[in-house]
């Protein structure tokens, strides 16, 4: 049994080992089939004449990038010195206007609209100068001035946007130029690589995981994790963060940088959904073989309880078909991208206007899923958090729940516990719940009326703060990259919207509760230690007081650790869920 | 502003003192020698075993003694003088109180054992008794004494990898307390845990070697069982002896009346080392365990607070835990049944689930129950106590008396239907009905 987990492990570290090195191993060459692809005829002529050393073989994607970086710089320089207005021809234009009057018809003396060239600086001219039409100057020097003006923001605005290649453009490009031009193993043999990577580590998780059951009987086995490198902030945790946040940076900031993986499950992508993978295909596919995985080992830690049993295969169920397959396989049909599952204010983007858009334009199954998730945040929330408390969605649905419950189950005594803590919980969460509700409020605001300014401040700038900073920074970044330093539910504990709307219902209306057994509590302090949400819970018990904490996401995790029986998860009538703090057991003060 | 002084800040101690700070504004001052903040000892093992740092087994945060304005001091008090109302402690200057709480709790039982104070034997009661054990694995361990913390000691050795021998004296393990089935239950357990259990096996005596190591044991009946660490938890008894000089009564405790004063009126005594004169109803003299330090500490703190109020504990209950097997117990069960009792054991086949009903054959009233593997509910089971419910009703009423978390196995069918078919005279229909996960997961 030992020699299996030995090999186990050593399977796992060279899957895992080949999957961080396929990062390095492609070596790039600019594709002309990516160009094609990518870049208009205009542009692809350029690139050419830009591109000095043809065929130069990049050894890695951050010397390619760098180069396509600069590459485009100079094609944008050379279409900005090409297409701006020049002094000639302001001058020109100023004399062909003698009567100091401004007039656009002397564009047509000064450019040649046969001309190519010619003709886009003209209708520039146009599109940028049109308010000077007919304006009277007093002497040709503010003529000449005001239309220097007018080719300065032709310069900023006008050209690269439309011919080179601006911010947006040239960071898609960078990705998609850096997969089209990837060559090395991961493209000439993708199911070996699937093999050596996933396939290796699965199997190597599985033998080390799978004979725990018939090495120790069922029951709570926490024991060591504190003298666990991994699993009490030594260096191995230390690693495995620095690990998964670097791989949060490059997923949401420089995903041309992850390409060789993406080429790596191109496959898998072709096979479900048809079409090539993107990061987020990449992201996905991971994220449900962590989950299956460690739910796999979740479910043999707690195999003596039914109740973790149960729960943990419900987020293993619900990842794997509603996050991973449906919304793929949607895609085959043609269908939009949907996630039957996620609500709103976590699907944060669930009322932006290109996503309303697309499910309007799907007809009835896109008025469907519209209804489906209005009816998730204002009837399913309630309702299932009044019946079952909220953790009918955080620990048995929710995704980032999933994630927490099983990659997070080694790291959730890491939460901190202290009282300053919960004190900045609950003001961090409901800043982000006010968050997401104005960025939406804007967002409608803009969808409805069209008007894209609220108080001066751009609606889409809010979005892009939102995306950036909570959805991306926050829920990914910190979220998941902290496991090993804060325990597995930092998002869940100090951001989700979400969280944060159950959990006001959960505190107020509801008839789940975490009861007290009496008097039966030694104080061990073992419920507190692995509450992954950092509530004392030993501070209620020891005084016999139900825990009935909005931030409680249900895992039953306090009740499964407790070595007396205190605790126990119950929904029961909302009578009696807030009682007074009483210890049974000591009749001394019954009167 | 009248200033209590409290000795020891055990459970006893530190709830006294919370309770006297919720009711008074009086000056409140702990002194204890052991560590300077209230720790959890029942989670020593937890510690020993990495499931916890030391700092999880503090329920309260470090600040919390100075936000309530309870002075602490780390020292150990060494003399009482009530004459003065003084005590002296051994680094700092002396204290003046008006009342004194003692709430000094236990110290491990040592019989006189020659060898009992030789390097590598020790017992498991404080934060210094695990330090000692963390400094060095033995490899080879006896245990001496089969009890609650005999066999927790065994499990973290276990965790160490260190090879355990369990002296037990009685026939069967815990067999003083726990009827024989149930011992029986455990002594398999322990078995099958790889634990030597050596029942009527009593140590003689502990030899060393040439560095004043223990090197190995001899029981009463002459057997040699070599080991470097020997782990003696044979007991616990009051921690008194520093009292034996002083105008404080005591017997093998502190002895005190109903309102937990001893017999000087400003002198109380709490926890642990307080042995009550007149004992509660079913209720032993000296009762070592946790909850009835917090108790103690809630009552005296009402008496000092201006509001008399005398110890009056409900009836008796208790958990542990034997490996991954938990225990609760309700009401009174005896070792062996009492003349006039009448009792149903039930046991599952796997061996993990286990209970064990006691009532009076003359009225049918419900005098106890142990239950393993099967969690219960406190107040249900309070109430029935306290109510002198009959056997029948407890049976009848099993469903609301578990407190097993949802989707769990539920027995209680099984174990009425056990019931009636011993007990055809009784015979009762279990009350309410399955729930839908019963129905679907049974
Ligand atoms: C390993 C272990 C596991 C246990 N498990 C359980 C369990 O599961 N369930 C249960 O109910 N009970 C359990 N117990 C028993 C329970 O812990 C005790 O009953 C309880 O801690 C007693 O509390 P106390 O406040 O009376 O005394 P203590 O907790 O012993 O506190 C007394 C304090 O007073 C200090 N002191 C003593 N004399 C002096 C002096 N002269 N000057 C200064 N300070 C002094 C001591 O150093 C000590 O810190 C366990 C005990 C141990 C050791
Ligand atoms: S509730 Fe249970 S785990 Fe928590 S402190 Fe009390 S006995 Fe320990
Ligand atoms: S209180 Fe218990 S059930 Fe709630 S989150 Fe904490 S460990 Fe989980």
């Amino acid at each position: 049994m030992k020699i299996l987990r030995t090999i186990g492990l050593l399977l796992f570290i060279i899957g895992f080992g080949i999957f961080s090195g396929i990062f390095f191993s492609n070596e790039y060459v600019l594709s002309k089939e990516g160009l094609a692809q990518h870049l208009t005829e205009k542009q692809q002529l350029l690139f050419e004449e830009k591109q000095l050393e043809h065929g130069k073989i990049y050894s890695n994607s951050f010397a390619f990038t760098k180069f396509l970086q600069s590459v485009m710089e100079q094609v944008n320089n050379s279409l900005l010195q090409d297409l701006t207005p020049t002094e000639q021809e302001i001058n020109s234009i100023v004399q062909h206007n003698q009567g100091l009057t401004f007039s656009l018809a002397s564009l047509d003396q000064v450019y040649n609209d046969s001309v190519e060239s010619e003709a886009f600086k003209k209708s520039n001219f146009i599109s940028y100068g049109n308010w000077l039409e007919g304006r009277a100057f007093n002497n040709e020097q503010e003529m000449q001035e005001a239309l220097q003006g007018v080719a300065n923001n032709i310069a900023q605005y006008g050209i690269v946007s439309s011919k080179g290649f601006d911010q947006y453009k040239s960071k898609y490009l960078l990705y998609a130029l850096t997969k089209t031009s990837a060559q090395g193993p991961v493209k000439d043999y993708p199911y070996w690589m699937l093999f050596l990577t996933f396939g290796l580590s699965i199997i190597g998780a599985s033998l080390y995981i799978l004979p725990k059951t018939s090495m120790e009987p069922p029951g709570i086995k926490n024991n060591g994790i504190y003298h666990n490198a991994m699993s009490n902030k030594g260096w191995l945790g230390i690693l495995t963060g620095s690990y998964l946040i670097l791989f949060y940076v490059f997923l949401y900031f420089y995903k041309e940088h992850m390409t060789s993986w993406i080429l790596m499950v191109d496959p898998i992508s072709m096979f479900l959904k048809g079409q090539p993978a993107g990061e987020f295909f990449l992201y996905g596919f991971l994220y449900t073989l962590c989950i299956l995985v460690m739910g796999v080992r979740m479910i043999i830690k707690y195999r003596h309880s039914r109740y973790q049993v149960a729960r943990t295969i419900s987020v293993m169920f619900f990842q794997t078909a509603f996050a991973f397959l449906i919304p793929e396989i949607l895609i085959r049909l043609n269908q939009p991208y949907y996630d039957f599952k996620n609500i709103w204010p976590l699907d944060y983007d669930f009322f932006f206007d290109n996503e309303l858009n697309t499910l309007i334009a799907n007809g009835n199954l896109g008025l469907f899923m519209i209804g489906w998730g209005l009816a998730l945040t204002i009837v399913a929330v309630p309702v299932g958090v009044y019946f079952f408390g909220k953790r009918w969605y955080c620990s048995w649905v929710c995704g980032c729940g999933g994630l927490a419950e099983t990659l997070g189950d080694p790291y959730r005594q890491l939460s901190d516990k202290s009282v300053k803590a919960w004190k900045f919980e609950r003001i961090s969460i409901h800043s982000v719940l006010v968050f997401a509700i104005v960025m939406t409020a804007g967002v409608l605001y803009t969808y409805f009326t069209g008007s894209a300014e609220v108080v001066g401040i751009s609606t889409y700038k809010i979005r892009e703060w939102y995306g950036a900073g909570i959805g991306a920074a926050f829920a990914g970044v910190v979220g998941t990259g902290f496991y090993p330093l804060m325990g597995n539910r930092v998002w869940c504990r100090f951001g989700c919207p979400l969280a944060a709307y159950l959990g006001l219902i959960q505190r107020f209306k509801s008839r789940f509760r975490i009861t007290t057994n009496g008097g039966q509590c030694i104080s061990c302090g073992n419920c507190s230690t692995y509450c992954e949400m950092g509530i004392d819970v030993r501070w209620y018990a020891q005084r016999g007081q139900n825990i009935v904490r909005s931030s409680c996401v249900g895992c039953g995790v306090c009740s499964s650790v407790c070595p007396r029986g205190v605790l126990n998860l119950e929904v029961k009538d909302e009578k009696g869920r807030l009682n007074q703090p009483s210890l049974l057991g000591n009749d001394s003060f019954k009167n | 502003m009248k200033h209590i002084v409290i000795v020891g800040n055990g459970v006893a101690g530190i709830t006294a003192a919370r309770h006297i700070r919720k009711r008074s504004a009086y000056k409140i001052t702990v002194i204890s020698a052991e560590t300077k903040y209230f720790f959890s000892r029942t989670a020593l093992m937890y510690v020993y075993m990495g499931h916890m740092k030391f700092e999880h087994t503090q329920p309260y945060e470090n600040n919390f003694w100075e936000k309530n304005n309870i002075d602490l001091i780390q020292d150990l008090v060494i003399k009482i003088d009530n004459n003065k109302k003084t005590l002296t402690l051994q680094n700092n200057d002396s204290v003046v109180y008006d009342d004194l709480i003692l709430a000094t709790g236990s110290v491990p039982n040592k019989f006189g054992w020659p060898g009992q104070d030789l390097q590598g034997v020790q017992g498991l009661y404080s934060y210094q008794d695990l330090q000692k054990l963390e400094e060095k694995t033995p490899t080879k361990a006896v245990i001496v004494g089969g009890g609650l913390i005999g066999i927790e000691l065994a499990e973290m050795l276990l965790y160490k990898k260190v090879e355990v021998t369990l002296l037990v004296r009685e026939k069967s393990f815990w067999s003083n307390v726990l009827p024989s089935q149930e011992s029986a239950l455990i002594n398999q357990l322990i078995q099958k845990h790889h634990i030597d259990l050596k029942l009527e096996s009593e140590l003689k005596c502990i030899h060393a070697d040439s560095e004043g190591w223990v090197q190995s044991i001899e029981t009463v009946d002459g057997t040699n069982i070599p080991c470097d660490f020997v782990g003696l938890t044979a007991g616990v008894s009051p921690n008194i002896g520093w009292l034996k000089d002083s105008d404080v009564e005591s017997n093998r405790g502190i002895l005190v009346d109903p309102y937990l004063r001893s017999n000087m009126a400003n002198i109380y005594a709490i926890g642990d080392c307080a042995e009550h004169r007149t004992p509660p109803p079913n209720r032993r003299p000296i009762e070592q365990v946790w909850y009835t330090g917090r108790m103690m500490g809630e009552t005296v703190a009402a008496t000092i607070t201006g509001n008399p109020t005398t110890y009056q504990p409900g009836p008796w209950f208790n958990s542990a835990k034997f490996f991954d097997l938990e225990y609760q117990t309700y009401g009174v069960v005896s070792n062996v049944l009492q003349a006039g009792q009448k009792e149903f054991y039930w046991e599952h086949e796997s061996g993990n689930f286990c209970m064990h009903f006691i009532w009076n054959s003359a009225d049918n009233k419900f005098v106890g129950v142990n239950s393993f593997g099967i969690r219960l509910r406190h107040e249900v089971l309070d109430q029935w106590l306290q109510k002198g419910a009959r056997i029948m009703e407890v049976m009848e009423g099993l469903r609301a008396a578990n407190f097993d978390p949802e989707f769990f196995k539920r027995h209680e069918e099984s174990i009425v239907m056990a019931f009636n078919a011993e007990n055809q005279n009784l015979a009762v229909k279990l009350n309410g009905k399955k729930s839908l996960i019963e129905k679907i997961f049974g």
